[in-house]
């Protein structure tokens, strides 16, 4: 039990003297420390003044609306117990209102408590320490949530990432995993799909039969119980069937086809294959011909070599032509870049030499990427139609079916035998409607049409 | 040798470089005389070097700012100390308008070398007023450049180098660091160089980055996550403006994981503007998004202990961050 005295508090910068204005307690009151006690005015404002101790008020010692000096004692309050340890508060805080000093006082209190509760020793070093990184190399295509770092390092070492296992959250590939993979132990057959990747299984150019590449060795087949044998896909077919469920899950395809006359194309054929051969080291197929009239049609049509990207249509600048290159093994894709500046004669000195490059594996990935649209011959092994599946990210494909001799009416009513083929065209149903697939088939047509046997194919 | 606090390494910086040479002044609110700072940090100076090195300004932290440029454009060179960096605002037009662009304002004939050195950070209980990182404030105007030390080390070559510095150099303090943090530091007169950050553990797994309190916390947090078979690199980033990108994006480069930790709101930070760098220089080696540990966007540090606790970044958050991260 001790009697304490609370004062007029500092009520602002510059107040030097303040009257009470009302009393919000009476003598003998019981009151709880920082209960409102008097209600202060000066000439600024009206503040409720808070009591620094619990007790009982015994005395007023000022009366109200009377201006005193800040700092006159106001109150007699007998407090509880413990005066000391309320006493202690009351010696610096006035009514909490409280110096800038004593503010950080605390802090500094509170900063030499931490060091003693828990202190930390470091041993900075000065120099640099880091190892080099490695070289970093620009180029991204994924179709899967690879990390940035995880496709680039997977091209620059040729890894195929399905053969690779993730020890990231949720079975993810990281940059770790793709790193401490050994090369060396990947499937032969995978090595290829990492310069395929714009892979089709889709129906192809044959290529002459050539001493085969060393067989890999057959994947263990297992048997049911039926005697049905289970053989485990490679790594190309995997990579082909990925590609696959993907263009046909995510374009919705529409189909389209007309017959075209290239009588006088089997005629310019017949009569320059063989001197053609002699001058320029490769045989004439008619398959330049078919990529000449698509790429010409493609300059009047953009809107067919285009992509869909993410509710964007990508027009693309260039023509780059897909082709699909068969091998006994294998299938690729190779691209013909800028096929718009390219002759009869160099379309098809391009067709072989992608051709000879497939076959002897030597493929790289610039020669597999970029493709805009795909012309495939599908007429080569005797297919009169199909219905292709449009290689993904773009927008169309044509088959070329094989041409065969038929009857058809002249305009003079007769008839006349004609070398007929049947152009099978599939379109993404998103970016191209049925009349610009229409338009850009009946350019084609006519680009046919116009070959004579008197065209030049330089 | 002698076991240091970051307290006392910056005091020791300060004390070399005014015996070093008799133009070094330092002053500001309760700087000199017998008090040596709200802090202690310029204990004793007034009476090594006298009332005229070391000496008291008005509550008038514009004032602390231009006399520094003042002073600096006489000859002199001037430590001015903000009690707070809270209280560095209303210097802010000094110290941008005017210190920070004397170079450029008279093509190099008139400099600006300067010191003002800020003590920042939270967790002292100091509520609003005395718990901020004012450091986004200032950060991003060419001339100004902002440095912090992390450690007793880098404390005492920082502030040398500053001091040497003849354009103004900003010098955060973390006061929680003060005196929580001692290292041996060597006697010997060596500077730690304005413009490069540090790499203070190597590590094949995640990068961290950050500086202050939280830069302690990843350290500790790396040796916990190193018993789980997660290495860490942990780089200091002591020179925040201008940032030294290429130490940072070499780092960011070798793990490909990135974490940025910083005790400021996580919003507008200069992790943000980190991120921003590593993002572009840095892609084809991420290997997971980059990901920032920092305070809630609330106005400021709260003085209620639970709260103040809560808007912290702490040795446990940073410790879950990083494991996530390399888990990733």
């Amino acid at each position: 039990m001790s009697i304490e005295i609370i004062e007029m508090p500092h009520l602002g910068e510059s107040v030097t003297e303040a009257s009470i204005a009302a009393w919000l307690v009476s003598e003998g009151d019981r009151i709880e420390k920082y209960d409102p006690i008097a209600e202060a005015v000066s000439d600024k404002v009206t503040t409720e003044i808070p009591s620094n101790y619990s007790g009982i008020v015994k005395e007023f010692l000022i009366d109200i609306d009377t201006d005193v000096e800040i700092g006159t004692p106001m109150v007699k309050i007998q407090t509880d117990e413990e005066g000391e340890d309320e006493g202690e508060n009351s010696e610096s805080s006035e009514t909490g209102i409280e110096t800038g000093e004593e503010f950080t006082d605390h802090i500094n209190e509170e900063i030499v408590k931490e060091a003693e509760r828990e202190p930390m020793e470091r041993q900075t070093t000065s120099d640099e320490k880091q190892s080099p990184p490695k070289d970093t190399q620009r180029d991204s295509d994924s179709t899967t949530r690879y990390s940035p770092a995880v496709v680039r390092i997977s091209q620059e070492r040729g890894i195929d990432l399905s053969q690779v296992e993730g020890t990231g959250k949720h079975g993810r590939i990281t940059r770790k995993d793709v790193l401490a993979f050994d090369v060396d132990s990947q499937k032969p057959a995978a090595q290829q799909s990492t310069d395929k990747k714009e892979n089709r299984s889709e129906e192809s150019i044959p290529v002459e039969a050539e001493p085969t590449r060393p067989k890999k060795a057959a994947p263990a087949a297992s048997l049911l119980p039926n005697g049905d044998e289970v053989v485990p896909a490679d790594g190309i077919r995997k990579a082909i069937a990925r590609k696959m469920v993907q263009s046909s899950t995510e374009i919705p395809h529409a189909w389209l086809m007309v017959e075209a006359d290239v009588t006088n194309i089997v005629k310019l054929r017949e009569q320059t294959k063989a001197t053609f051969k002699e001058q320029e080291g490769v045989s004439l197929s008619y398959f330049p011909f078919f990529v000449k009239a698509v790429v010409q049609a493609l300059k009047k049509h953009p809107v067919i070599n285009t992509s869909w990207d993410n509710g964007n249509i990508v027009y693309h600048k260039d023509i780059n032509i897909s082709v699909a290159v068969a091998t006994d093994e294998h299938l690729f894709v190779p691209v013909i870049h800028q096929a718009d500046r390219y002759s009869l004669n160099g379309l098809s000195k391009e067709v072989s030499r992608l051709a000879g490059l497939a076959r002897q594996g030597k493929l790289t990935t610039s020669d597999m990427q970029g493709g805009t649209m795909t012309v495939n011959n599908t007429g080569s092994f005797g297919s009169v139609q199909s219905m292709g599946i449009i290689n993904h990210p773009q927008a169309a494909i044509l088959q070329v079916e094989s041409i065969n001799k038929r009857f058809v009416p002249t305009e003079e009513g007769g008839f006349k035998a004609a070398d007929m083929v049947n152009l099978c065209l599939s379109i993404d149903h998103r970016i191209i409607d049925g009349l610009q697939a229409g338009r850009f088939l009946q350019t084609v047509k006519e680009n046919l049409g116009r070959f004579s046997d008197e065209s030049d194919l330089y | 040798m002698a076991m240091m606090t970051y307290l006392e390494a910056i005091r020791k910086g300060i004390e070399e470089e005014m015996a070093r040479d008799e133009n070094v002044v330092i002053f500001g609110e309760d700087v000199g005389g017998v008090k040596g700072g709200v802090f202690g940090v310029t204990k004793g100076l007034a009476e090594q070097f006298g009332d005229h090195r070391c000496f008291n300004t008005p509550l008038t932290e514009g004032e602390i700012g231009g006399l520094a440029v003042g002073l600096g454009l006489v000859g002199y060179r001037a430590i001015g100390e903000f009690q707070f960096a809270d209280y560095i605002l209303p210097a802010v037009n000094q110290l941008i308008s005017e210190a920070s662009r004397m170079r450029y304002r008279t093509k190099g004939d008139w400099t600006a070398p300067i010191v003002y050195r800020a003590p920042y950070g939270g967790g002292v209980r100091g509520g609003l007023y005395h718990s901020q990182s004012t450091e986004k404030v200032l950060f991003g105007q060419p001339g100004l450049r902002i440095v912090t030390p992390s450690s007793p080390h880098d404390a005492k070559g920082l502030i040398k180098a500053a001091i040497r510095s003849d354009d103004p150099v900003l010098f955060y303090e973390h006061k929680r660091l003060y005196r929580l943090l001692k290292e041996e530091v060597s006697d010997d007169d060596y500077v730690v160089p304005l413009d490069k950050a540090n790499v203070v553990r190597e590590g094949e797994d995640i990068t961290v980055i950050g500086y202050g309190m939280v830069l302690n916390h990843a350290l500790k947090a790396a040796e916990t996550l190193s018993k789980e078979g997660y290495e860490a690199e942990v780089v200091d980033v002591r020179s925040l403006y201008p940032l030294d990108k290429e130490t940072l994006v070499k780092a960011a480069k070798k793990t490909g994981k990135v974490l940025l930790v910083t005790e400021d709101n996580l919003e507008g930070s200069i992790m943000s503007e980190i991120s921003a760098i590593i993002a572009e220089e840095a892609l084809f080696d991420l290997d997971a998004p980059i990901k920032r540990l920092a305070g809630p966007d609330s106005p400021s540090m709260p003085y209620a202990i639970a709260l103040e606790r809560e808007f912290l970044v702490n040795e446990e958050k940073v410790t879950n961050a990083m494991r996530e991260l390399a888990e990733f």
